[in-house]
Protein backbone atom coordinates (compact mmCIF):
# COMPACT_ATOMS: atom_id res chain seq x y z
CA UNK A 1 0.00 0.00 0.00
CA UNK A 2 2.91 2.22 -0.30
CA UNK A 3 5.58 3.55 -2.45
CA UNK A 4 7.30 0.53 -3.86
CA UNK A 5 10.98 1.65 -4.28
CA UNK A 6 13.72 -0.88 -5.61
CA UNK A 7 16.43 0.52 -4.96
CA UNK A 8 16.43 1.33 -1.11
CA UNK A 9 18.50 4.53 -0.95
CA UNK A 10 16.66 6.46 -3.86
CA UNK A 11 13.98 8.57 -2.93
CA UNK A 12 10.26 6.62 -2.92
CA UNK A 13 8.20 7.38 -6.47
CA UNK A 14 5.87 9.92 -6.52
CA UNK A 15 3.48 7.32 -6.97
CA UNK A 16 2.09 4.17 -5.07
CA UNK A 17 0.87 1.13 -5.87
CA UNK A 18 -1.56 -0.77 -4.49
CA UNK A 19 -2.85 -4.79 -5.27
CA UNK A 20 -6.37 -5.29 -5.55
CA UNK A 21 -7.37 -8.62 -6.00
CA UNK A 22 -5.45 -9.79 -9.05
CA UNK A 23 -4.79 -6.21 -9.98
CA UNK A 24 -2.18 -3.58 -9.84
CA UNK A 25 -3.64 -0.01 -9.08
CA UNK A 26 -0.44 2.32 -10.00
CA UNK A 27 -1.76 5.91 -8.71
CA UNK A 28 0.68 9.28 -10.18
CA UNK A 29 0.99 11.48 -8.20
CA UNK A 30 3.15 13.98 -9.14
CA UNK A 31 5.16 14.25 -12.64
CA UNK A 32 7.90 11.51 -13.10
CA UNK A 33 11.57 12.01 -14.40
CA UNK A 34 12.68 9.75 -17.13
CA UNK A 35 14.77 8.01 -14.04
CA UNK A 36 11.96 7.42 -12.29
CA UNK A 37 9.72 6.08 -15.01
CA UNK A 38 12.14 3.33 -15.56
CA UNK A 39 11.91 2.55 -12.39
CA UNK A 40 8.57 2.38 -12.21
CA UNK A 41 8.88 0.31 -14.98
CA UNK A 42 10.86 -2.13 -13.57
CA UNK A 43 9.54 -2.54 -10.34
CA UNK A 44 5.30 -3.10 -12.27
CA UNK A 45 7.18 -5.78 -14.08
CA UNK A 46 8.80 -7.16 -11.54
CA UNK A 47 5.35 -7.48 -8.96
CA UNK A 48 3.11 -8.90 -12.04
CA UNK A 49 5.65 -11.60 -11.85
CA UNK A 50 5.69 -11.86 -8.33
CA UNK A 51 2.00 -11.27 -7.43
CA UNK A 52 0.60 -13.07 -10.50
CA UNK A 53 -1.59 -9.95 -11.31
CA UNK A 54 -3.86 -10.04 -14.24
CA UNK A 55 -3.88 -6.45 -14.87
CA UNK A 56 -2.73 -3.09 -14.48
CA UNK A 57 -4.19 -0.07 -13.67
CA UNK A 58 -2.52 3.44 -13.97
CA UNK A 59 -4.36 6.52 -12.89
CA UNK A 60 -2.50 9.18 -14.35
CA UNK A 61 -5.25 12.20 -13.82
CA UNK A 62 -2.85 14.32 -11.46
CA UNK A 63 -0.40 14.63 -14.33
CA UNK A 64 -0.90 18.02 -16.29
CA UNK A 65 2.02 16.93 -19.06
CA UNK A 66 2.51 13.34 -20.10
CA UNK A 67 5.61 13.94 -22.64
CA UNK A 68 6.94 11.32 -25.01
CA UNK A 69 8.86 9.58 -23.09
CA UNK A 70 6.45 8.73 -20.87
CA UNK A 71 4.20 7.97 -23.25
CA UNK A 72 6.70 5.38 -24.81
CA UNK A 73 7.52 3.85 -21.65
CA UNK A 74 4.01 3.51 -20.66
CA UNK A 75 2.94 1.74 -23.80
CA UNK A 76 6.52 -0.50 -23.50
CA UNK A 77 5.14 -1.41 -20.31
CA UNK A 78 1.55 -2.59 -21.29
CA UNK A 79 3.37 -4.26 -23.83
CA UNK A 80 5.84 -6.06 -21.83
CA UNK A 81 3.24 -6.78 -19.19
CA UNK A 82 1.20 -8.20 -22.07
CA UNK A 83 3.66 -10.65 -22.40
CA UNK A 84 3.95 -11.66 -18.46
CA UNK A 85 0.31 -11.86 -18.45
CA UNK A 86 -1.41 -8.87 -17.54
CA UNK A 87 -3.74 -6.78 -19.41
CA UNK A 88 -2.64 -2.57 -18.81
CA UNK A 89 -5.25 0.37 -18.91
CA UNK A 90 -3.80 3.70 -18.41
CA UNK A 91 -7.15 6.00 -17.19
CA UNK A 92 -7.88 9.76 -16.54
CA UNK A 93 -5.69 11.68 -19.22
CA UNK A 94 -7.03 14.77 -19.25
CA UNK A 95 -8.31 16.79 -21.97
CA UNK A 96 -5.40 19.15 -22.25
CA UNK A 97 -3.17 16.51 -21.91
CA UNK A 98 -4.73 14.32 -24.78
CA UNK A 99 -4.94 17.41 -26.57
CA UNK A 100 -1.20 17.92 -26.62
CA UNK A 101 -0.47 14.08 -27.01
CA UNK A 102 -2.49 14.27 -30.17
CA UNK A 103 -1.13 17.27 -31.40
CA UNK A 104 2.38 16.26 -30.94
CA UNK A 105 1.78 13.02 -32.65
CA UNK A 106 2.57 11.05 -29.64
CA UNK A 107 0.30 7.72 -29.47
CA UNK A 108 -0.30 5.47 -27.12
CA UNK A 109 -0.39 2.13 -29.59
CA UNK A 110 -1.59 -0.96 -27.59
CA UNK A 111 -2.16 0.91 -24.96
CA UNK A 112 -6.22 0.63 -23.47
CA UNK A 113 -7.49 4.06 -22.28
CA UNK A 114 -10.47 4.70 -20.08
CA UNK A 115 -11.91 7.83 -18.46
CA UNK A 116 -11.56 7.17 -14.92
CA UNK A 117 -10.60 4.64 -12.10
CA UNK A 118 -14.00 3.52 -12.53
CA UNK A 119 -14.15 2.68 -15.78
CA UNK A 120 -11.00 1.42 -16.17
CA UNK A 121 -11.62 -1.28 -13.34
CA UNK A 122 -14.65 -2.30 -15.26
CA UNK A 123 -12.07 -2.83 -18.27
CA UNK A 124 -10.40 -5.08 -16.46
CA UNK A 125 -13.13 -6.89 -15.01
CA UNK A 126 -14.24 -7.51 -18.60
CA UNK B 1 -3.15 63.65 -60.73
CA UNK B 2 -3.13 65.14 -63.78
CA UNK B 3 -2.43 69.15 -64.14
CA UNK B 4 -5.21 70.44 -65.70
CA UNK B 5 -4.90 74.63 -65.57
CA UNK B 6 -7.79 76.38 -66.61
CA UNK B 7 -9.04 79.93 -66.77
CA UNK B 8 -9.61 80.63 -63.90
CA UNK B 9 -8.05 83.92 -61.67
CA UNK B 10 -7.23 84.90 -58.69
CA UNK B 11 -5.85 87.62 -57.34
CA UNK B 12 -4.48 85.98 -53.70
CA UNK B 13 -1.12 85.02 -56.28
CA UNK B 14 0.35 88.00 -56.79
CA UNK B 15 0.25 88.57 -53.06
CA UNK B 16 1.83 85.03 -52.54
CA UNK B 17 4.88 85.31 -54.70
CA UNK B 18 6.08 88.17 -52.96
CA UNK B 19 6.47 85.96 -49.55
CA UNK B 20 9.29 83.51 -51.09
CA UNK B 21 10.01 81.72 -47.79
CA UNK B 22 6.37 81.18 -46.53
CA UNK B 23 5.73 77.53 -45.93
CA UNK B 24 3.25 75.09 -44.51
CA UNK B 25 2.30 76.87 -41.68
CA UNK B 26 1.31 79.72 -43.66
CA UNK B 27 -0.49 78.18 -46.64
CA UNK B 28 -2.59 75.75 -45.00
CA UNK B 29 -4.81 78.58 -43.79
CA UNK B 30 -4.49 79.84 -46.86
CA UNK B 31 -5.74 76.71 -48.18
CA UNK B 32 -8.03 76.17 -45.50
CA UNK B 33 -9.90 79.07 -46.12
CA UNK B 34 -9.44 78.61 -50.25
CA UNK B 35 -11.33 75.11 -49.45
CA UNK B 36 -14.35 76.93 -47.24
CA UNK B 37 -14.82 79.52 -49.43
CA UNK B 38 -15.36 77.12 -52.58
CA UNK B 39 -17.25 74.53 -50.31
CA UNK B 40 -20.12 73.90 -52.28
CA UNK B 41 -18.75 74.36 -55.83
CA UNK B 42 -16.04 71.38 -54.55
CA UNK B 43 -18.53 69.00 -52.63
CA UNK B 44 -21.38 69.17 -55.67
CA UNK B 45 -17.90 67.96 -58.16
CA UNK B 46 -17.20 65.79 -55.59
CA UNK B 47 -20.40 63.95 -55.48
CA UNK B 48 -20.76 64.11 -59.64
CA UNK B 49 -16.98 62.64 -59.90
CA UNK B 50 -18.09 59.43 -57.24
CA UNK B 51 -21.55 59.39 -59.50
CA UNK B 52 -19.53 59.22 -62.79
CA UNK B 53 -16.93 56.46 -61.67
CA UNK B 54 -19.90 54.21 -60.40
CA UNK B 55 -18.65 54.19 -56.69
CA UNK B 56 -20.89 53.60 -53.49
CA UNK B 57 -23.39 52.38 -56.08
CA UNK B 58 -25.22 50.62 -52.92
CA UNK B 59 -25.89 54.09 -51.63
CA UNK B 60 -29.12 56.87 -53.04
CA UNK B 61 -27.47 60.09 -54.66
CA UNK B 62 -29.29 61.85 -51.30
CA UNK B 63 -27.32 59.66 -49.08
CA UNK B 64 -23.53 59.86 -51.22
CA UNK B 65 -24.32 63.98 -50.94
CA UNK B 66 -24.85 63.80 -47.46
CA UNK B 67 -21.69 61.68 -46.46
CA UNK B 68 -19.56 63.70 -48.97
CA UNK B 69 -20.73 66.65 -47.48
CA UNK B 70 -19.47 64.95 -43.72
CA UNK B 71 -16.05 64.00 -45.39
CA UNK B 72 -15.71 67.02 -46.98
CA UNK B 73 -15.56 69.18 -43.65
CA UNK B 74 -14.24 66.54 -41.78
CA UNK B 75 -11.28 66.87 -44.42
CA UNK B 76 -10.70 70.54 -44.31
CA UNK B 77 -10.47 70.22 -40.54
CA UNK B 78 -7.75 67.94 -40.55
CA UNK B 79 -5.92 70.13 -43.07
CA UNK B 80 -6.67 73.09 -40.21
CA UNK B 81 -5.69 71.38 -37.37
CA UNK B 82 -3.37 68.80 -38.66
CA UNK B 83 -5.09 66.35 -36.23
CA UNK B 84 -6.73 63.51 -37.78
CA UNK B 85 -8.39 61.76 -34.39
CA UNK B 86 -11.67 63.69 -35.52
CA UNK B 87 -11.46 61.96 -38.54
CA UNK B 88 -10.13 58.71 -38.03
CA UNK B 89 -13.34 58.74 -35.12
CA UNK B 90 -16.10 59.59 -38.38
CA UNK B 91 -14.11 57.31 -40.32
CA UNK B 92 -14.84 54.63 -38.03
CA UNK B 93 -18.24 55.55 -37.85
CA UNK B 94 -18.57 55.74 -41.69
CA UNK B 95 -17.20 52.38 -42.06
CA UNK B 96 -19.65 50.86 -38.84
CA UNK B 97 -22.66 51.92 -40.84
CA UNK B 98 -21.99 51.63 -44.80
CA UNK B 99 -20.38 48.14 -44.17
CA UNK B 100 -23.33 46.48 -43.64
CA UNK B 101 -24.37 48.07 -46.88
CA UNK B 102 -21.66 45.86 -48.92
CA UNK B 103 -19.59 48.97 -49.59
CA UNK B 104 -16.34 47.41 -50.62
CA UNK B 105 -12.81 48.70 -49.71
CA UNK B 106 -11.87 50.37 -53.22
CA UNK B 107 -14.85 52.33 -52.96
CA UNK B 108 -13.79 53.74 -49.53
CA UNK B 109 -10.53 54.32 -50.89
CA UNK B 110 -11.60 55.37 -54.12
CA UNK B 111 -13.86 58.17 -53.09
CA UNK B 112 -10.69 60.05 -50.89
CA UNK B 113 -8.78 59.55 -54.05
CA UNK B 114 -10.99 61.41 -55.88
CA UNK B 115 -11.54 63.92 -53.27
CA UNK B 116 -8.11 64.91 -53.13
CA UNK B 117 -7.75 65.22 -57.02
CA UNK B 118 -10.98 67.35 -56.94
CA UNK B 119 -9.32 69.70 -54.65
CA UNK B 120 -5.78 69.37 -56.14
CA UNK B 121 -7.41 70.24 -59.14
CA UNK B 122 -8.78 73.67 -57.62
CA UNK B 123 -5.56 74.41 -56.44
CA UNK B 124 -3.96 74.06 -59.94
CA UNK B 125 -6.44 76.07 -60.98
CA UNK B 126 -5.93 78.70 -58.12
CA UNK B 127 -2.17 79.13 -58.41
CA UNK B 128 -1.58 77.60 -62.03
CA UNK B 129 -0.12 81.59 -62.38
CA UNK B 130 2.55 80.72 -60.07
CA UNK B 131 4.26 77.72 -60.73
CA UNK B 132 6.94 77.88 -57.73
CA UNK B 133 4.01 79.41 -55.69
CA UNK B 134 1.80 75.97 -56.64
CA UNK B 135 4.95 73.70 -55.96
CA UNK B 136 4.67 75.01 -52.27
CA UNK B 137 1.25 74.62 -52.18
CA UNK B 138 1.16 71.53 -53.35
CA UNK B 139 3.88 70.63 -50.58
CA UNK B 140 1.99 71.87 -47.94
CA UNK B 141 -0.83 69.94 -49.38
CA UNK B 142 0.15 66.36 -50.09
CA UNK B 143 1.47 64.96 -47.37
CA UNK B 144 -1.49 66.20 -45.12
CA UNK B 145 -3.98 64.73 -47.83
CA UNK B 146 -1.71 61.62 -48.02
CA UNK B 147 -2.53 61.26 -44.27
CA UNK B 148 -6.16 61.78 -44.73
CA UNK B 149 -6.87 58.62 -47.37
CA UNK B 150 -4.18 56.65 -45.30
CA UNK B 151 -6.45 57.37 -42.76
CA UNK B 152 -9.65 56.97 -43.78
CA UNK B 153 -8.46 53.44 -45.75
CA UNK B 154 -7.04 51.95 -42.19
CA UNK B 155 -10.41 53.25 -40.24
CA UNK B 156 -11.86 50.94 -42.50
CA UNK B 157 -10.23 47.97 -42.76
CA UNK B 158 -9.75 47.91 -39.41
CA UNK B 159 -13.61 48.37 -38.71
CA UNK B 160 -14.01 45.72 -41.22
CA UNK B 161 -11.88 43.18 -39.95
CA UNK B 162 -13.05 44.06 -36.40
CA UNK B 163 -16.72 42.80 -37.92
CA UNK B 164 -15.54 39.69 -39.25
CA UNK B 165 -13.15 38.28 -36.30
CA UNK B 166 -16.98 39.08 -33.91
CA UNK B 167 -18.52 37.25 -36.64
CA UNK B 168 -16.04 34.64 -36.74
CA UNK B 169 -16.44 34.52 -33.02
CA UNK B 170 -19.98 34.21 -32.90
CA UNK B 171 -19.33 31.49 -35.36
CA UNK B 172 -17.09 29.25 -33.52
CA UNK B 173 -19.02 29.12 -30.42
CA UNK B 174 -22.74 29.00 -31.99
CA UNK B 175 -21.50 25.88 -34.19
CA UNK B 176 -20.39 23.53 -31.92
CA UNK B 177 -23.03 21.85 -30.00
CA UNK B 178 -22.17 18.54 -28.04
CA UNK B 179 -25.36 16.81 -26.86
CA UNK B 180 -25.94 13.85 -24.86
CA UNK B 181 -28.88 11.77 -26.52
CA UNK B 182 -28.21 8.91 -23.87
CA UNK B 183 -26.53 8.04 -20.98
CA UNK B 184 -22.85 7.67 -21.79
CA UNK B 185 -23.68 8.73 -25.81
CA UNK B 186 -22.57 12.15 -27.19
CA UNK B 187 -23.65 13.62 -30.23
CA UNK B 188 -21.84 16.25 -32.08
CA UNK B 189 -22.82 17.58 -35.44
CA UNK B 190 -20.46 20.01 -37.26
CA UNK B 191 -21.81 22.41 -39.66
CA UNK B 192 -20.24 24.66 -41.73
CA UNK B 193 -16.22 25.02 -42.78
CA UNK B 194 -13.73 22.98 -40.55
CA UNK B 195 -10.76 24.53 -40.26
CA UNK B 196 -7.87 23.85 -38.22
CA UNK B 197 -8.64 26.62 -35.64
CA UNK B 198 -12.44 25.49 -35.35
CA UNK B 199 -11.30 21.64 -35.37
CA UNK B 200 -8.83 22.31 -32.38
CA UNK B 201 -11.39 24.51 -30.78
CA UNK B 202 -14.13 22.00 -31.37
CA UNK B 203 -11.96 18.87 -30.16
CA UNK B 204 -11.50 20.57 -26.98
CA UNK B 205 -14.74 21.43 -26.10
CA UNK B 206 -15.62 17.76 -26.93
CA UNK B 207 -12.88 15.94 -24.29
CA UNK B 208 -14.49 18.46 -21.90
CA UNK B 209 -17.98 17.01 -22.72
CA UNK B 210 -16.38 13.85 -22.61
CA UNK B 211 -15.31 13.93 -19.12
CA UNK B 212 -18.36 15.66 -17.75
CA UNK B 213 -21.14 12.75 -19.31
CA UNK B 214 -18.37 10.36 -18.60
CA UNK B 215 -18.79 9.37 -22.10
CA UNK B 216 -18.15 6.17 -23.92
CA UNK B 217 -19.47 6.90 -27.27
CA UNK B 218 -19.07 10.15 -29.32
CA UNK B 219 -21.00 10.01 -32.56
CA UNK B 220 -19.95 13.12 -34.63
CA UNK B 221 -21.92 13.73 -37.82
CA UNK B 222 -20.29 15.74 -40.29
CA UNK B 223 -23.21 16.09 -43.21
CA UNK B 224 -23.08 19.84 -42.42
CA UNK B 225 -19.26 20.12 -43.89
CA UNK B 226 -19.25 21.24 -47.21
CA UNK B 227 -16.13 19.72 -48.41
CA UNK B 228 -13.63 17.80 -46.66
CA UNK B 229 -9.94 17.92 -47.37
CA UNK B 230 -6.71 16.13 -46.57
CA UNK B 231 -6.34 18.99 -43.27
CA UNK B 232 -9.42 18.40 -41.89
CA UNK B 233 -9.51 14.53 -42.38
CA UNK B 234 -6.42 14.30 -40.05
CA UNK B 235 -7.90 16.88 -38.04
CA UNK B 236 -10.84 14.59 -37.85
CA UNK B 237 -8.65 11.36 -37.25
CA UNK B 238 -6.75 13.89 -34.38
CA UNK B 239 -10.05 14.46 -32.71
CA UNK B 240 -10.83 10.61 -32.86
CA UNK B 241 -7.42 9.62 -31.12
CA UNK B 242 -7.53 11.85 -28.60
CA UNK B 243 -11.33 11.11 -27.67
CA UNK B 244 -9.71 7.17 -27.51
CA UNK B 245 -7.77 8.47 -24.75
CA UNK B 246 -9.98 9.71 -22.94
CA UNK B 247 -11.53 6.47 -23.23
CA UNK B 248 -14.77 7.69 -25.45
CA UNK B 249 -14.56 5.48 -28.97
CA UNK B 250 -15.97 7.49 -32.00
CA UNK B 251 -18.76 7.02 -35.06
CA UNK B 252 -18.07 9.37 -37.36
CA UNK B 253 -21.61 9.70 -39.95
CA UNK B 254 -22.75 11.67 -42.81
CA UNK B 255 -19.65 11.49 -45.34
CA UNK B 256 -21.36 11.82 -48.60
CA UNK B 257 -20.62 9.83 -51.55
CA UNK B 258 -18.40 13.00 -52.86
CA UNK B 259 -16.48 13.39 -49.56
CA UNK B 260 -15.69 9.20 -49.54
CA UNK B 261 -14.68 10.00 -53.15
CA UNK B 262 -12.32 12.93 -52.74
CA UNK B 263 -11.04 10.98 -49.23
CA UNK B 264 -9.86 7.84 -51.38
CA UNK B 265 -8.76 10.17 -54.34
CA UNK B 266 -6.20 12.04 -52.28
CA UNK B 267 -5.43 9.26 -50.20
CA UNK B 268 -6.46 10.14 -46.79
CA UNK B 269 -6.32 6.48 -44.37
CA UNK B 270 -9.63 6.67 -42.14
CA UNK B 271 -9.64 2.82 -42.12
CA UNK B 272 -8.79 3.23 -37.90
CA UNK B 273 -12.16 5.55 -38.21
CA UNK B 274 -15.60 3.97 -37.32
CA UNK B 275 -17.88 5.24 -39.95
CA UNK B 276 -21.89 4.70 -40.71
CA UNK B 277 -23.50 6.04 -43.54
CA UNK B 278 -25.88 8.38 -41.67
CA UNK B 279 -26.29 9.99 -38.27
CA UNK B 280 -29.45 7.20 -37.64
CA UNK B 281 -27.40 4.54 -38.16
CA UNK B 282 -24.71 5.98 -36.05
CA UNK B 283 -26.96 6.09 -33.46
CA UNK B 284 -28.48 3.37 -33.94
CA UNK B 285 -24.81 1.10 -33.89
CA UNK B 286 -23.32 3.12 -30.80
CA UNK B 287 -26.77 2.27 -28.75
CA UNK B 288 -26.02 -1.15 -30.01
CA UNK B 289 -22.66 -1.19 -28.18
CA UNK B 290 -23.62 0.60 -25.63
CA UNK B 291 -26.68 -2.31 -24.46
CA UNK B 292 -29.32 -0.22 -25.36
CA UNK B 293 -32.44 -1.90 -27.11
CA UNK B 294 -35.06 1.05 -28.49
CA UNK B 295 -38.51 -0.62 -29.49
CA UNK B 296 -41.42 0.17 -30.94
CA UNK B 297 -44.41 0.71 -28.41
CA UNK B 298 -47.27 -1.55 -30.00
CA UNK B 299 -50.47 0.08 -30.74
CA UNK B 300 -52.90 -0.53 -28.26
CA UNK B 301 -55.87 -0.12 -30.92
Amino acid sequence: MNGDAAGAERAPLPASILSQGRNLIVSIHAALDDEQLTRLQRDLLERVGRERAGGILIDVAALDVLDSFAARTLSDLAYMARLRGARTVVVGIAPDVAMALVRLSVHLPLTQTALDLEEGLEWLAS
Amino acid sequence: MTEQPSTATDTMTEEETADVDVDGAVLLPELVAHLRANRTELRQQWAERITQAHLLSSMTANEVFTEATSVYDNYVGVLETGSVEALQHYARDLSERIIPRGVETHEVVGIVLLLRDVLARSLFEKYHRDFDLLNRVLDAYEPAANRIANTVAVSFVEQRERVIREQQDALLELSTPVLQVRERLLILPIIGVLDTARAQQLTEQLLHAIRAHRAKLVVIDITGVPNVDEAVANSLVDTVTASRLMGADVIITGLSSEIAQTLVTIGVDLSKMHTVGDLQGGIEEAERQLGFQVSKVPDER
